[in-house]
């Protein structure tokens, strides 16, 4: 299973190794990880995805949790949170394909940002199962290169709303 | 005042009365500054042993032991030490010097990112930028290296931050670490549910872990313990907890303790683990502990409740603490049957066949030793065959009992020793090692009598690096491999080169004599043993 971490923790030199560090060796799997300095520049924001069985999960959170620089560590409930990411696809689109690739970006409202004579680049943003049902529909063409942010995320509502002074 | 300065005053506002380290010249200022302080100054023999003697240090005295070396091999020889220290959780603050900051990054002479080395066997890690932030840092590291879950923390300290010159200097009273709050007292609901268990439970076994020494709680559990007549068990870190004596106590468990000891936790209806990480060598089957019974994990750290085992009944605190809550509650237990049993069991533990002649049989002299050493003597055990003997036959009373379990670090025994001396003048400290074990830290012979840091070393000499010997002889039928120790040295000519009185033992008819005028003073002793190089430890 896969879960959804967000962590606030100091912006110290060297804080994402600790963390990134600390999944290689206890052997957690991480999905993937996201990181930006927050309204306040002493504090980065981290979104990580970990997959593996209830105990690790547990583990990790607490692992993590323990970090001196981890100020908090909370998990991003799907029903109660919203996560984005975005994501760049290169897909080969000669003349005959062009067309039907704009209409399936449309419809999907991605935004095609380069045309070269025979690629294009596509951006778009969503959960993760619109940027799969995307993939899924252009898997007929060629996709040539991928570049996907990981997911960052934010508790829905005023509640559970983290401050650090 | 520069920023060196400012690091020997921060160890004196933090009451250290010892380091133990190494210079070069990254770390020279630092050591300059510490002429204008009074604090003793240990000088090693290598790095490593800085660390074990701090860590030494820290488990007799229950404060932080502190280590220093410099910039490079100084930094990365200290790396064992501290992961030693980690992996039993240690309070070390260890301070490192570093190559110039503008340098670091281009690989100039003895520059190591030690930091980022050593990141995965400390609590926390700096490396100070400015020269102003070294008394926060110095606050911080005391107060993260002591509290919670205990370990090391490193400082790396580069030469131009140490030479620059500070404003004035204030310590800083608090630390501001708000999300580092360490759990002390346990949860109401969750004693209240402890006290419950226990009252219901008809055989409870209560065993005890390092953290229990961490804690200082010895004895709050033990005097519950003995209220209720609960009979302990121990692991190998929690060894010297309660007294080997105590009619309740049944021994270490493991893969390398006592049969009726783990006969306890597999017969036990309620395990009560305090400070113990259900570590492999304890519990070799975790989830056998949860079988028909129910499990009781009381821990500092809420990482380690559900890491190996998932207990029933978490409880997260302070181990003193708790015992001081406990100890006002009232609760009902009759186990006299269960430790009635648990009694017959020991009594007819198997007796070691005896050893060949000519050689001294390890676990009758280390029978005879216990009882010759005071009362609240130390006993630092190395690691290897030494050790699993002194931890199954060294008779604790009131003493302690040391040893690098987590880690295991060949070598430890001598600095530890030569650490705890430095912590208590007065009482008697033994190391007893390996003559491979010895081998690893014989140079520390050197700090002993330079520091007068004295104490009692025995080696076990069996021309093996025995424990793999063993291991050899039952996994690879016998076929050894790089563990015969021909050419070690004399130790009667050794001794005679460090000016230690010489000891040697051949034969167990003689050890009473030779033990008495081994113990018999304050002075440095080396005593050999002769062990019979076939000797097994099962």
């Amino acid at each position: 299973m896969k879960k959804v971490f967000q962590l606030l923790v100091d912006n110290n030199s060297g804080v994402l190794s600790r963390i990134s560090g600390l999944f290689s060796r206890r052997g957690y799997n991480i999905d993937s990880i996201t990181a930006g300095t927050t309204s306040n520049p002493k504090y980065t924001r981290i979104t990580i995805v970990a997959s593996g069985d209830e105990d690790i999960l547990e583990q990790i959170e607490k692992q993590v949790g323990k970090l001196i620089d981890v100020r908090a560590i909370w998990e991003l409930e799907a029903d109660s949170s919203v996560y984005r990411e975005l994501i760049l696809i290169k897909v080969r689109a000669g003349e005959n394909e062009r067309q039907s690739i704009v209409a399936v970006t449309d419809i999907f409202r991605a935004k095609i940002i380069d045309v070269d004579k025979d690629s294009m680049i596509i951006e778009l943003t969503g959960n993760q199962s619109k940027i799969d049902a995307f993939l899924d529909l252009l898997g007929g063409y060629e996709i040539l290169e991928i570049a996907r942010t990981g997911i960052a995320g934010l508790r829905r509502g005023t509640d559970g709303v983290v401050r650090l002074g | 005042m520069l920023g060196a300065d400012a690091i020997a005053r921060c160890l004196l506002e933090e009451n250290v009365k010892v380091v133990f380290g190494y210079p070069g010249v990254a770390i020279c200022p630092f050591f300059n500054s510490m002429l204008s302080v009074d604090i003793e100054r240990v000088l090693v023999r290598t790095e490593q042993n800085a660390a074990h003697m701090a860590s030494g240090y820290a488990r007799i005295s229950g404060k932080v032991g502190v280590c220093v070396a410099t910039s490079g091999p100084g930094a990365t020889n200290l790396i064992t030490g501290i992961a030693t220290a980690y992996a039993d959780s240690i309070p070390l603050v260890c301070i490192t010097g570093q190559v110039d900051s503008r340098q670091l990054g281009s690989d100039v002479f003895q520059e190591a990112d030690i930091t980022g080395a050593a990141e995965s066997f400390v609590k926390y890690s700096y490396l100070v930028k400015n020269a102003e932030d070294i008394p926060r840092i110095m606050k911080e590291a005391f107060h993260i290296a002591s509290t919670g879950r205990k370990g090391p923390v490193l400082i790396d300290v580069p030469i131009d931050v140490q030479n620059k010159p500070i404003g004035k200097f204030s310590y800083p009273s608090d630390v501001s670490l708000r999300t580092y709050k360490p759990t002390v007292k346990g949860h109401a609901v969750q004693i209240k549910k402890v006290i419950k268990a226990i009252s219901r439970a008809e055989r409870p076994i209560i065993c005890v872990g390092g953290g229990v020494h961490l804690s200082n709680a010895s004895k709050e559990v033990c005097d519950f313990a003995h209220k209720y007549g609960i009979p302990v068990v121990s692991t190998l870190m929690g060894i010297s907890v309660m007294s080997t004596n105590d009619p309740l106590y049944f021994g270490m468990v493991g893969n390398n303790g006592k049969v009726y000891a783990n006969r306890a936790m597999n017969e036990a209806d309620l395990i009560i683990m305090i400070g113990a990480r259900v570590a492999d060598r304890a519990i070799s089957q975790p989830d056998l502990i949860t079988e028909n019974k129910v499990l009781i994990h009381i821990d500092v750290d809420p990482a380690e409740i559900g890491k190996n085992v998932g207990p029933h009944i978490p409880l997260v605190g302070d181990i003193k603490a708790i015992f001081e809550d406990m100890a006002g509650h009232d609760l009902e237990c009759n186990c006299s049957d269960w430790v009635d049993l648990l009694s017959e069991y020991k009594a007819d533990a198997p007796v070691r066949k005896a050893p060949r002649d000519g050689y001294v049989d390890p676990a009758l002299f280390i029978g005879v030793l216990s009882n010759k050493l005071k009362d609240d003597a130390i006993y630092v055990a190395d690691v290897g065959q030494n050790q699993m003997w002194s931890c199954s036959y060294h008779i604790v009373k009131h003493g302690r009992f040391l040893t690098s379990g987590g880690m295991g670090t060949m070598g430890y025994s001598i600095p530890a020793a030569i650490g705890a001396r430095a912590a208590d003048k007065d009482r008697q400290i033994v190391a007893v090692c390996g003559d491979g074990s010895f081998q690893m830290s014989m140079m520390e012979l050197a700090t002993m009598q330079q520091h007068k840091l004295p104490v009692k070393i025995i080696v076990f000499n069996n021309g093996y690096l025995g424990l793999v010997r063993e291991y050899q002889y039952n996994t690879y039928k016998a076929h050894y491999s790089v563990v015969d120790l021909t050419g070690s040295p004399d130790l009667s000519k050794l001794s005679e080169a460090y000016n230690v009185p010489f000891y040697r033992l051949s034969d167990m008819k003689d050890a009473s004599g030779v033990l008495d005028d081994f113990l018999k003073d304050n002075r440095p002793g080396l005593m050999e043993v002769m062990i019979d190089p076939m000797d097994t430890v099962k």
